[in-house]
């Protein structure tokens, strides 16, 4: 790590491994002496908060798998059978459930928040990188957890996501069979989905390690954006930041457990309480609401665009909206880290935040219901979806870009230490 | 910007056609029901009359695959409680439901055919508390032929598999008053009943007053019926209900405290420092 070791084996058998395997000493490094800005405000424990949630999801997602049954004729009964007659289980799915859609909850903070204060930029790019393979990640396990129960939705958003892939020119329907193992969504599909959403919890949690590593060699990020300059900057992680993270943590598992125990099925969709039918389609697909921005980016795409079939246009705006984030550490050009010394990018921001909510707006409805109507005139969804869209890109491929040169961004303190003590005129209050 | 987006808002109202006319879809009706927010129970009561209703009307045509006679005296259950035989006044409950005895009478009800394991011969047996609810059809196939070719859905978790829930089914169990809008035409053996998305569907209306006779002095009517049965159909849709929001109370005041002293931890090992 990039800072000099403190750390000091103080009985035999400390000694003894330190010179062997020096664990004590890495976990001393990280977790207790790692030198931390002073001024963290509370949008810095997400992380904190999101490693909790990886370790619930896992544990309860183990005992969860020793119930479950990943057949087409069982999957449905076996869940229903965890929530009335395993022990608890009632409880474990619940948590499951509700977990999924609080880590990305947790998830889109910890990227807004990254967005804000610029931590994205050199000399953190490998971090942000890592975060977005790790979102990535995220949503691949959602999506199949979301098929097991084998409910309505699984299914035919299954039929949906899976039937993108065949958008795709000349290799397409190839890749969609093979990701089936079939000519439709079915059993296969369902044992795959299964073992893939078993194992990739684990390879997020390698990159979680490779996260955490690239955040200790640059070391913490901070609400000026101005790095780390001398000792009277940081605070030791233990105990400033283990207490602070500590009291986030169980404030967001207040409201965890009152989405848990108080409204479990609030987040679902009813239709995921039927048991897959191929031959009935809901009314209404939609994705879990994590995706819904997403949705209503892939159903924005209307038009064929040259060679490019709207089916593939909205695939490719889709994954665009995820890939142009691997991009983001060179398309700001701006030297400016934290958003707080950015006037003109601080409300671009915050109108990205909006577009954002506003495109889950849009994912969850109908594309052709009106937005407003009066007098005969009105904006159906996919009208505010495209528009939306286009602010999407439009803020990380130009405004962004050209923000860089032409923003007169303000006075930054000089140092972590002159803007806590208020010697600096720019310096804000950290929290 | 803002004439283009009128432009473009203005076009797509031309461009989208005018929904088409049908039956309107009325949204449920909002009823007070005994199990709602955090502290709401189930009326013991109530499930029972309401476990009379779905067996002695329902049952003819909607199954309940996943519910299984001892569901109804395990904790949180219809018959979890039963008047002491000895003791006038008090209650009793088996740690065992499938030592109830209203358990076992209601199972013995019903007759089960399984292999003989000495012969290889089916054999009919009486019902035990074990025993998953009897099917009303052999199979999907059965159940769909009888039925204009939709089969019945099962009600095991059918309050949580419909949007609005029970306000949804009681909606729907009573909304067939409606006189049949004019652009609506119902074939034979289809009914109206605006609750029901598109306002079309096979199913009849199936409570009337007097139809179900309750042992007590509860009213017997079309309404009390409906209320009675949805409230037995979500005590299925969930067993574990009441357990979750006990359970649940315990855990708030845990993490409520928890959170408090982690607070005044953090204030006092921060007080010294500037940040």
């Amino acid at each position: 790590m990039s800072h000099q070791s403190t750390y000091e084996p103080k009985t035999g058998i400390e000694k003894w491994l330190d010179s062997r395997l020096p664990i004590v000493r890495l976990g001393y490094d990280s977790f207790v002496d790692f030198p931390t800005p002073r001024n963290l405000n509370y949008w810095y424990t997400f992380g904190g908060i999101l490693a909790v949630f990886l370790v619930i999801q896992i544990l309860s997602g183990v005992v969860l798998a020793m119930h479950y049954v990943p057949h087409v004729d069982h999957a449905f009964d076996s869940v229903e059978r965890i929530r009335r007659d395993i022990n608890y289980g009632w409880l474990i799915q619940s948590m499951h459930a509700n977990g999924a859609s609080f880590f990305f909850v947790a998830v889109y903070l910890h990227m807004f928040r990254g967005l804000y204060y610029g931590s994205y930029k050199a000399p953190r790019e490998v971090l942000w990188i890592i975060g977005v393979v790790i979102y990535l990640l995220m949503m691949a396990a959602a999506f199949m957890g979301y098929v097991l129960p084998w409910g309505q939705m699984s299914y035919w958003g299954a039929t949906v996501i899976t039937n993108l892939v065949g958008a795709l020119p000349v290799v397409g329907e190839g890749i969609r069979e093979w990701l089936w193992g079939d000519f439709a969504v079915g059993n296969a599909t369902l044992n795959r989905f299964f073992s893939l959403h078993y194992l990739i919890p684990f390879l997020i949690a390698g990159l979680v390690i490779l996260h955490i590593w690239a955040l200790h060699v640059p070391g913490n990020n901070n609400p000026t954006g101005v790095e780390v300059k001398g000792k009277g900057d940081t605070l030791p992680f233990h105990p400033y930041y283990t207490v602070k993270d500590g009291f986030a943590i169980v404030v967001f598992l207040m409201i965890f457990a009152g989405f848990v125990f108080y409204l479990p099925s609030v987040l679902g969709h009813a239709d995921n309480s039927i048991e897959a039918n191929p031959l009935v389609t809901p009314a209404h697909i939609v994705p879990e609401w994590y995706f819904l921005p997403f949705y209503a980016i892939l159903r924005a795409v209307t038009f064929d665009f040259g060679p490019i079939s709207a089916k593939l246009g909205g695939v490719l705006a889709m994954f665009g909206a995820i890939g142009v984030l691997f991009a983001l550490p060179w398309l700001d050009r701006s030297p400016v880290k934290s958003m707080r010394y950015r006037p003109i990018a601080k409300w671009c921001f915050l109108i990205f935040v909006i577009a954002c909510l506003g495109l889950g707006w849009c994912g969850a409805e109908n594309p052709d219901n009106m937005v407003f109507e009066f007098g005969g005139i009105g904006m159906p969804f996919v009208v505010l979806s495209q528009i939306l869209t286009a602010y999407y890109f439009i803020y990380f491929l130009v405004i962004l870009p050209v923000l860089g040169f032409v923003e007169k961004p303000k006075e930054r303190p000089e140092s972590i230490e002159a803007s806590v003590l208020g010697s600096s005129p720019a310096a804000a209050p950290a929290e | 910007m803002k004439r283009f987006i009128a432009t473009l808002a203005a076009l797509a109202a031309l461009a989208t056609p005018a929904l088409a006319a049908e039956g309107e879809t009325h949204a449920p009706e909002n009823h007070d029901w005994s199990w709602e927010g955090p502290f709401g129970t189930f009326d013991d009561r109530q499930l029972q009359r309401g476990l009379q209703v779905y067996q002695e009307v329902c049952a003819s045509c909607h199954s309940m695959d996943l519910l299984s006679f001892r569901n109804l005296g395990q904790p949180g259950g219809p018959f979890e409680y039963l008047p002491d035989p000895e003791h006038e006044g008090e209650l009793i409950t088996f740690a065992n439901p499938n030592d109830n005895p209203v358990v076992m009478e209601i199972a013995s009800r019903y007759t089960y055919t399984e292999i003989d394991l000495e012969t290889g011969e089916e054999m009919e047996r009486q019902g035990i508390p074990a025993d998953r609810f009897p099917n009303p059809y052999a199979n999907d196939a059965q159940a769909a032929a009888s039925n204009g070719g939709a089969a019945p859905p099962d009600f095991s978790v059918i309050v949580k598999a419909r949007s609005g829930g029970a306000d949804y089914i009681r909606s729907l169990l009573l909304g067939y008053d409606y006189e049949v809008p004019e652009d609506v035409t119902l074939l034979p053996g289809q009914h109206y009943n605006p609750y029901f998305p598109g306002g079309v569907l096979a199913m009849g209306p199936q409570l009337f007053d007097g139809a179900v006779p309750y042992a007590d002095d509860t009213p017997q009517t079309a309404e009390q019926y409906a209320e009675d049965v949805v409230a037995f159909l979500a005590w299925a849709s969930e067993p574990h209900m009441e357990q979750r929001k006990r359970m649940g109370l315990g855990v708030m005041i845990f993490l409520l405290i928890f959170a408090v002293l982690m607070w005044l931890a953090y204030r006092q090992v921060w007080a010294n420092v500037k940040h």
